[in-house]
């Protein structure tokens, strides 16, 4: 144990590697059919967009409840890109990936720059109007979309070639999260969290607090459209209601359930959440039902949510840092 | 010109079902600072009952209007207080952001779970009429004829709002309420007793919600689903927020001016209908966020 | 300690997953095969998904009753498997992968709504196992592939008949059209009804949407613009719930024009819901409940007997779905998914909507009829043919 302390770094990407061989491995095999590598990569795919929501939620103190909004953005983005303006195919991989990766990220910068719209002029605000706003934001984004013809409108958007695969969603879930997980424990990262802890103190200490709250609202804007594009490349088929509120509140219950203040908690959060509605098909019916009832709870019984303020080890806190949180 | 009035008169009777509901929102956020998302679904149970009790209440009272509006804001209330009292209470003193995080899990749990087949159930309701509709012809060549289900929606609705700013202004717990959301810890120190004042909010804005269900109910004669009440929440919170949120005259002022802005818009273009409320709120909290009749409080340290 | 107990939870959860969906034949044995079925059970739509759940089942346990099918020598019957897509595409795409990886179907009845179809059609296609969707009117829906068909009439189809009769028998030259522009269903009868009675000499003197019916409840402001136009004929090409709806409040503020609709308008709550507002109404459909043929009575019998209630439209046009795929399942006495396919194009199959024939892109050709609502009863009043 001590010698893999040692070398965190090192052990991580190890057992990431084996994890993600001992999943292929059992793919080929046939014990993990299709089915379930489906439901792996939306598991990746959520908890992508739920760490996202975490840096807004979680960790700046606000309340953002538009996540599918930029969600759509980036979906639509790349799916036109792929689709209908560069015709790319899996056919053909050597030229579909590359522009693959190129939709990924136009869709996210376009989701980042809607993010950047809707935080600049609303982040200034006391946080519960931003609750309201983001949800507008959402709504009037996915009227945008349905009225435009182009986009599919109403029709949707379908015959998107299938990019997404195992490896892509591994990938992505894994830069991802490192991408965020470094963003939070750098210095910007921990200005942002004493915006969250006390506004006025952060302020009154130098933090430009709206600066700050505006680059993680677009930073995680960024990161939900990128899922987005993988999102839409796993589904074939996009439609404005794919990214209904409804959507956003499910990742807002990821998260808040996980631990809201963890990343580590919103990867559980997303994870568990995911694969309990494969769990409990029989009881669909009920599953609206008893997911808010679970969120309520922790909210009077552990406001904290599941994971706390803890993490888990691979999230590799920095020496300096780790006194305010252990695992 | 009729076509101009008549648009009006659709507004102002989409306005007069808001306001209903925007009061509950600016009360409760007044008293305790708390966007109370349940809200609309309060609304959502009133219209439920009054399907459910319109019947029960014809073959008791021989007419259904008057003593189903009743039992429903009676039943609502109870709701609300309950509500209140399970949820919100022991989270009184944590976090602003958990107490709204549960207010949206209690209405997506009642949402949900209204809409077991069990309980309310996902079909299609017929409202029972409670009223004999007649159509009104305004005489004069405009050509204007107004359902009489519009004067009574208006008319229940102001008569409401007369009985809420007596209630606020003229009574001895009115006073506690205003105290109360002016300074809840001078008011507790001044030997008010905080919680009954923050229930009697609750009880209040879920009893006027309880009307509007009603309301609606008559109106539209249908209930879809008991999702119903999430976009007519959506909005009339949007016109408390308009009208400046914690301000009771404010909230009326800001229903009635999205009821009209609604008709008129959706009469250009639909989905110009559906988004002139975002719209709105856009714009009210960029120009003046602190809405129309409110008033700007800077933060103290 | 608290980090292991975490991982190992997600990663039991992700295991009993599969040990949990064990279904009774994992491979299909000789005996008995599994049917899927996608259909939105909960969420938005999901008065139609039940029903359209309910005329699957009933076809299915007809099946089974009748001796089933012969495959191999083997008497075989079948397993009827529903999932819920709650409406949304990616769990239709979940709910289709556990049919095909974990319970091995022959074939789905699917997807209810135009948008889930269009992301199960893609897995299906490349599985090669055929679709056939009651309900779905996207055309695209039946392009992704030629394992995919539909039970259903296009859009295209319902409106052109009925800006037809509304011309040709009707004689009325001018129309109004309040359509949904949220849901591609309406808004293709719409755009096609407008065309096809403008090219035939009509003109269309109001052409109103609103926003998504699921959250629309007034719809005075459009009727207000409609009336102020003064048509000879109200078209609703929208669900049966919005119509009620609409014509109520058209009928209240003095709009009596004659109106009609589609196939969303077969279900008794439009007479319920709508009360006098409906009469005389008029709307294009399946089937009719005053078809004298053995075959459409016994299924209203049969139905409102297993079911405590009348069939709606959908009903009928998932139960013919059913019908037709396991009759092509009978006939090719295989279970592969391309004999059944190839029975399918190639079906003569008979059910309530009539007969059925597919085109070249699997869409079905059949006769439309038209309904008049008449003392609050469905009534018959004519078929169009294709």
């Amino acid at each position: 144990m001590t010698f893999l302390r040692a070398h965190r770094t090192a052990a991580t990407v190890i057992v990431l590697v084996l994890v993600y061989a001992v999943i292929k491995v059992l793919n080929l095999v046939g014990i993990l059919n299709a089915y379930y590598i489906q439901l792996l990569m939306l598991v990746g795919i959520n908890i992508v967009m739920t760490v996202s929501l975490g840096m807004v939620n979680g960790f700046t103190g606000q309340f953002s409840i538009g996540s599918a909004g930029f969600m759509a953005v980036g979906a639509y983005t790349s799916a036109m890109i792929t689709t209908v303006w560069l015709h790319a195919s899996t056919a053909n991989p050597w030229v579909g990936y590359p522009i693959f990766i190129v939709a990924l990220l136009a869709g996210g910068l376009l989701a980042a720059a809607a993010g950047y719209l809707v935080g600049a002029p609303s982040l200034r605000l006391k946080g519960d109007y931003l609750a309201i706003v983001t949800l507008s934001a959402s709504e009037l984004i996915r009227t945008v979309i349905r009225v435009t013809n182009f986009l599919g409108g109403p029709r949707g958007l379908g015959g998107i070639p299938k990019f997404t695969n195992l490896e892509v969603v591994f990938v992505f879930a894994t830069v991802s999260v490192v991408l965020m997980r470094n963003y939070l424990f750098s210095s910007h990262g921990r200005s942002m969290k004493a915006v969250r802890d006390s506004e006025i103190a952060a302020e009154a200490t130098g933090v430009n607090t709206t600066k700050q709250k505006v680059f993680v609202f677009v930073f995680s804007a960024f990161f939900s459209g990128v899922s987005g594009g993988v999102f839409a490349h796993l589904l074939q088929f996009i439609h404005p209601d794919n990214f209904t509120f409804a959507k956003s509140l499910e990742y807002l219950i990821y998260l808040y359930v996980g631990g809201s203040a963890s990343i580590s908690g919103a990867m559980v959060g997303a994870a568990i959440f995911t694969v309990l509605p494969e769990l409990l098909r029989s009881l669909q019916t009920w599953r609206m039902v008893i997911y808010p009832l679970i969120l309520i709870l922790v909210m009077i019984f552990r406001t904290e949510g599941v994971m706390g303020l803890k993490e888990f080890g691979f999230i590799l806190i920095p020496q300096r840092q780790r006194k305010e949180v252990s695992a | 010109m009729g076509q101009f009035l008549q648009q009006l008169i659709n507004g102002i009777q989409i306005g007069s079902i808001y306001a209903l509901i925007a009061l509950g929102y600016t009360i409760v956020y007044g008293i305790v600072g708390l966007i109370n998302f349940a809200h609309a679904d309060i609304f959502m149970v009133g219209a439920y009952m009054g399907f459910f009790l319109a019947p029960v209440m014809a073959k008791i009272f021989g007419g259904a209007f008057i003593p189903t509006i009743i039992a429903a804001m009676f039943i609502t209330g109870v709701f609300g207080f309950v509500m209140e009292k399970l949820a919100y209470r022991p989270l009184r003193y944590k976090s602003r952001l958990s107490a709204l995080i549960t207010a949206l899990g209690v209405s997506l749990f009642l949402e949900n779970f209204c809409a077991l087949p069990f309980v309310f159930g996902p079909q299609f309701r017929k409202f029972p009429d409670l009223i004999v509709t007649k159509q009104i012809v305004i005489p004069g060549n405009l050509g204007l004829s107004i359902p009489n289900v519009v004067l009574l929606d208006v008319g229940v609705s102001i008569f409401l709002m007369v009985l809420l700013f007596w209630f606020v202004n003229r009574t001895l717990m009115g006073k506690q309420m205003r105290a109360v959301s002016s300074d809840k810890s001078a008011a507790s120190l001044m030997g008010i007793n905080i919680d009954i004042v923050i229930s009697t909010a609750f009880i209040v804005g879920a009893a006027l919600a309880g009307a509007g269900g009603i309301l609606y109910g008559t109106t539209y004669g249908m209930l879809a689903a008991p999702y119903l009440g999430i976009w007519p929440g959506m909005k009339a919170f949007i016109a408390a927020v308009l009208g400046g949120i914690g301000n009771i005259p404010g909230a009326v002022l800001g229903a009635y001016i999205m009821g009209i802005s609604e008709a008129f818009a959706t009469s250009v273009d639909s989905n110009l209908g559906f988004g002139i409320a975002f719209a709105i709120l856009i714009v009210i909290l960029l120009a003046r966020p602190s809405g129309l009749l409110g008033k700007f409080i800077p933060e103290k340290v | 300690m608290r980090r292991l107990f975490a991982i190992i939870l997600v990663c039991a959860l992700i295991v009993s997953v599969g040990v949990g969906c064990k279904k009774a034949a994992v491979t299909p044995t000789d005996q008995v095969v599994n049917l899927g079925s996608i259909f939105g059970m909960t969420g938005a739509s999901s008065s139609f998904g039940i029903a359209e759940d309910k005329g699957a089942r009933m076809a299915v346990d007809e099946f089974n009753a009748a001796g089933g099918a012969t495959i191999g020598g083997v008497k075989t019957t079948i397993n009827y498997i529903n999932e819920d897509d709650t409406g949304l595409p990616e769990v239709g795409a979940s709910a289709v992968h556990k049919l095909i990886d974990q319970d091995k179907v022959i074939g789905i009845i699917g997807a209810q709504t135009s948008m889930v179809s269009l992301a199960i059609a893609p897995v299906l296609q490349s599985a090669g196992i055929p679709m056939i969707s009651p309900s779905s009117t996207n055309e695209k829906v039946t392009l992704v592939g030629d394992y995919i068909f539909r039970s259903c009439f296009l859009d295209a189809f319902q409106g052109r008949v009925m800006a037809n009769y509304v011309w040709n028998t009707l004689k009325l030259k001018t129309a109004a059209v309040l359509y949904d522009n949220a849901n591609d269903y309406n808004m293709g009868i719409a755009q096609i009804f407008k065309t096809s009675f403008e090219a035939l000499g009509g003109k269309v003197v109001a052409y109103e949407a609103y926003t998504n019916e699921a959250t629309t409840v007034d719809y005075k402001p459009q009727l207000t613009k409609i009336k102020a136009a003064n048509p000879e004929f109200l078209y609703l090409p929208n669900y049966y719930n919005g119509v009620a709806l609409q014509l109520k409040q058209a009928r209240q503020m003095g709009l009596n024009a004659p109106a009609g609709g589609g196939d969303a308008w077969d279900s008794p709550d439009l007479v319920t819901i709508g009360g006098a507002a409906v009469e005389g109404a008029i709307f294009t459909n399946n089937f009719s409940k005053d078809d004298p043929s053995p075959l459409v009575q016994n299924f209203i019998k049969s139905y409102t007997t297993k079911f405590g209630e009348a069939p709606a439209g959908v009903s009928s046009l998932a139960y013919d779905a059913t019908g037709l795929l396991l009759d092509a399942f009978k006939t090719c006495g295989s279970i592969k998914g391309s004999d059944i396919r190839d029975a399918m194009k190639n079906t003569t199959f008979s059910g309530i909507g009539g007969a059925y024939k597919f085109d070249e892109n699997r869409n079905p050709v059949k006769s439309a009829v038209i309904i008049k609502i008449v003392n609050g009863q469905q009534t018959y009043v004519t078929t169009v043919n294709p």
